[in-house]
């Protein structure tokens, strides 16, 4: 026993292992909303635009969390005015301001004669380097994005199946939009440290994807999807201590691993009840 | 100010970009009253329910819901059934979650899911005759079927305003039949209903008035009257004369 616990034994090994759980389980639950409502883009969006603001906040001396925060946030808002207001396509949107942030922070970094600064760590995370503050920021900020989704779970539900009837019953359905697009920007900047931004969309959309594979009803997937990514983020972490892998990258591996099992399993059981 | 009124139009105009979707629409629904409206395709019928709802904001005009705008009332007041249900089929959730959904809207933040919620979702799959499909997913569900767990959802909101956008288009006549005594049973009680539909023949039996529209109301009343009026038969012409035009 104590064997298989021995990488834990390890200061920095405990801290990667509570932010494994809380960024899988974050990810995952906000991610059946993705899911749901067909953003998967927007993650994926958000994320790349969030380098801007890592690059800025470097330039100028700031903490990279601020930094991405900011520009995240406002990336979210914008997308989703752009998709309320404007009479572009919401992909498009998204394909205009996430390149646009992500060619600026390469730019701004490409001026620079030289950088200390980690940058393919926030490319391809390393759970490793998180520290103690770093922890604490990581456990308030998902505090907070819990407590909101827990607040806005009916009124999130509802807009996510028939927008149109929801707000003929009286909810503000863009209030909802535009706080699950901020919940979701600051999802992503918890989770840029340790698995990277290349790699947060997948842990948005493929536990979720998984999860929808295995049920029919809305909150047996959102549990289910929270178990995947949790249980995946844990098991990916311990196997790339062992392998001597990214463990970002061995997260998202074993994650695709387990939505195509969920997709046979899937297939399989409705093939026998139909 | 009336108290009997539950919904009041005055002079309202609805634009889509470049057209004209409504214009100068004077309407008024009482309390225990249910408004039938007709006109051809096109004619604005879906917008005029949409306008009441709050969903479409009038470019000129005064829209009030019980004496406020629509978007001012309590969460809950208005309960919309739109035509063509452009949801996802897929989307996790059984007739029984799509029926509960109706009560979110009056639940405060974290209220539980109580035992009234429970009867009022228990009460609305009975009255629309889906007690055997409430486990069943959304995707494996008739057109009827649809239809019926769409306008249970609002009964179960217990709504002050009841719309309806064409709800017997594509149910089998014993649904039409059972739709129609339940509109009457909720008109009965006090609540104001706005319906639409195609089907003039039968007007007299759900309604207790009629309003024909084609971007204006051409007429209003009585259901008998309007219909003996020939109001409608004109704007069948009409529309059958543009059909050829377009050809």
């Amino acid at each position: 026993m104590s064997g298989i616990l021995a990488p834990f034994a390890l200061e920095f090994m405990q801290r990667a292992l509570i932010v494994a759980v809380i960024v899988g389980a974050l990810c995952s639950t906000i991610g059946t909303y993705v899911v749901l409502r067909k953003l998967s883009f927007i993650g994926d969006g958000i994320a790349h635009a969030s380098f801007a603001g890592i690059v800025i906040a470097y330039l100028r001396g700031l903490d990279y969390y601020v930094g991405a925060g900011i520009v995240a946030v406002l990336t979210a808002l914008g997308i989703g005015y752009v998709n309320r207001r404007g009479k572009v396509a919401l992909d498009t949107a998204i394909g205009v301001l996430f390149t646009g942030a992500f060619a600026l922070g390469v730019f701004l970094m490409s001026r620079q004669s030289h950088y200390s600064v980690d940058l393919e760590g926030f490319l391809f995370g390393n759970i490793l380097s998180v520290s103690r503050g770093d922890l604490l920021l990581i456990a308030a900020l998902a505090s907070i994005v819990v407590f909101s989704l827990v607040l806005l779970y009916r009124p999130l539900l509802y807009t996510s199946f028939d927008p149109v009837v929801a707000e003929a019953s009286g909810i503000n359905v863009a209030f909802v939009d535009y706080a699950l697009l901020v919940l979701l920007a600051l999802t992503i900047i918890i989770s840029l440290e340790s698995v990277g931004i290349v790699l947060v969309a997948a842990l948005l959309v493929t536990p979720a994807a998984a999860a929808y594979q295995l049920t029919r009803r809305f909150t047996r997937m959102l549990v289910l999807s929270g178990c995947i990514g949790t249980a995946c983020s844990v098991l990916g972490l311990y196997l790339s201590y062992y392998l001597n892998a990214g463990s970002g990258a061995t997260i998202v591996l074993l994650v695709t691993v387990v939505f195509f099992v969920a997709m046979a399993i899937g297939r399989a059981t409705r093939y026998r009840t139909e | 100010m009336d108290r009997n009124c539950a919904v009041r139009l005055i002079d309202v105009r609805v634009n889509y970009g470049q057209v004209l979707a409504l214009d100068g629409v004077d309407l008024s629904v009482d309390r225990g009253q249910a408004l039938g409206i007709v006109g051809p395709n096109g004619s604005g019928k879906s917008t005029l329910l949409k306008v009441v709802a709050g969903l479409v904001a009038p470019a000129r005009g005064v829209v009030e819901v019980f004496g406020r705008r629509p978007r001012e009332l309590p969460a809950g007041t208005i309960a919309y059934v739109p035509q063509v249900e452009a949801v996802d089929w897929s989307f996790p959730a059984s007739v029984y979650d799509v029926v509960a959904m109706g009560r979110f809207p009056k639940l405060k933040t974290l209220a539980r899911f109580g035992a009234p919620d429970r009867e009022a979702v228990d009460r609305a799959l009975s009255a629309l005759r889906l007690d055997d499909l409430r486990s069943r997913h959304i995707s494996q569900l008739s057109g009827g079927q649809q239809q019926r767990t769409f306008v249970a959802r609002a009964i179960a909101q217990q709504p002050d305003l009841l719309l309806l956008d064409e709800p017997t288009t594509g149910v089998d006549a014993g649904t039409e039949e059972s739709l129609r005594v339940l509109v009457r049973e909720l008109v009965g009680g006090g609540m104001p209903v706005i319906m639409t539909t195609h089907d003039l023949d039968r007007a007299p039996e759900w309604f207790d008035r009629l309003a024909v529209v084609d971007k204006r109301v051409l007429a209003t009343g009585d259901p008998r009257e309007v219909l003996e009026s020939g109001a409608y038969a004109g704007i069948r012409e009409h529309t059958h004369v543009h059909g050829h035009m377009r050809t």
